[in-house]
């Protein structure tokens, strides 16, 4: 299954909800201000990298440029475009988002 | 393939129609169909003719209209949602279409997926 | 157009198909539209036969207490409908443990019959779903 978050992890609990609700072997995919939780430094690094053990992690590289955080993303996560947005639904057997 | 796109916020508050019209660019230049754009929530201002942003920023209600006039997306504003809001077809913009809920439920059993874009 | 099936003439032959929706519900209520909003989408669906399951989670959970009275904040008090949709054969509502437990909540606060789901449960339970609907 793909879960699309679109909530920077510090300002909702969307992020939080979505990894204690996603089986192992899931595709997450951040978008809009959830690209914040990729960052290196940020707060849920560790969520993160915790969750890369047993799911993909994805973030929208527009929306890490439009931020200016395109430099800073924690190794191992797969950054898309659009198109590579739309492959993941494609891709996915279903899909969800956490607003 | 054939996806159905939910969109519940109004245009510039949220990114959500910024993201869904993005995505809906990239899977029809992929060669995938858009079922249906449902505009539900604040979602339905995307269709109002009345807007006027600044020349410099993207148009985005004119995006939309163009998208359907273009690919023949069908877009469809929620009327109890847009009645509630004040969105009527004086003031709706082309290609935008004022129908019920029945019609998102229906996108989703006829589409092989359904992708929300909110807040 | 059909009031009943808002808006669809029923020109498509989908009367077979039957897929799994399930409406997840994050929100609490009147804070914003979204509770009542989605509420509408789950009563539609209905007409449509489709296996409806709600989910609620986060403050979703608090859709469903017990004991709202809106008059003084001048809102319309939709939480009788919760109890309505029996009557419209969607009788699967589902919310996470986690959920009420952060928000000291139990089962017997609730204005309807529930499931309470741990989260794995829950995640599972997302798993089985043809289309998610989000508001």
């Amino acid at each position: 299954m793909l879960h699309i978050v679109n909530k920077s992890p510090l300002d909702r609990n969307s992020l939080e909800s979505a990894l204690r609700m996603v089986k192992p072997g899931s595709t997450i995919l951040l978008i809009e201000d959830a690209i914040y939780a990729v960052t290196k430094g940020n707060k849920v690094e560790g969520q993160i990298k915790e969750a890369m053990k047993n799911c993909s992690v994805c973030a929208l590289w527009p929306d890490l440029e439009a931020r200016g955080m395109q430099d800073t993303v924690i190794d191992g996560v797969k950054q898309v475009d659009y198109n590579g947005f739309v492959d993941l639904v494609a891709e996915s057997k279903s899909l969800m988002s956490w607003l | 393939m054939k996806f159905g796109i939910l969109i519940n916020e109004g245009p510039y508050n949220h990114q959500s129609s910024d993201s869904a019209y993005q995505f809906c660019k990239a899977a029809i230049e992929k060669g995938h169909e858009i079922d249906r754009v449902f505009f539900y929530h604040d979602g339905v201002n995307n269709a109002t003719k009345l807007t006027e942003p600044p020349a410099d920023d993207r148009n985005i209600v004119q995006r939309w209209s163009k998208l359907a006039e273009e690919h023949n997306v069908d877009l469809v504003v929620c009327v109890a949602a847009a009645l509630r809001r004040g969105i009527v077809n004086d003031n709706l913009a082309a290609g935008f279409r004022i129908s019920g809920l029945g019609q998102l439920v229906e996108s989703g059993i006829r589409s092989d997926r359904l992708v929300t874009f909110g807040d | 157009m059909s009031e009943s099936t808002g808006g669809i003439e029923m020109e498509e032959d989908m009367s077979g198909t039957v897929k799994k929706f399930a409406f997840i519900n994050r929100k609490a209520p009147y804070g914003t539209i979204y509770a009542l909003e989605s509420l509408e989408v789950v009563l539609i669906s209905a007409a449509f036969d489709q296996d409806v399951s709600l989910v609620f989670a986060d403050d979703g959970v608090y859709q469903l207490k017990k004991g709202q009275a809106t008059k003084a904040v001048g809102m319309k008090n939709f939480s009788p409908t919760y109890r309505a949709l029996e009557g419209y054969d969607i009788e699967k509502l589902y919310v996470e443990k986690e959920s009420m437990e952060a928000r000291g909540l139990t089962a017997d606060d609730l204005i309807v019959d529930v499931e309470v789901l741990a989260a794995d449960e829950m995640a599972a339970l997302l798993e089985e779903q043809d289309v998610v609907l989000s508001f």
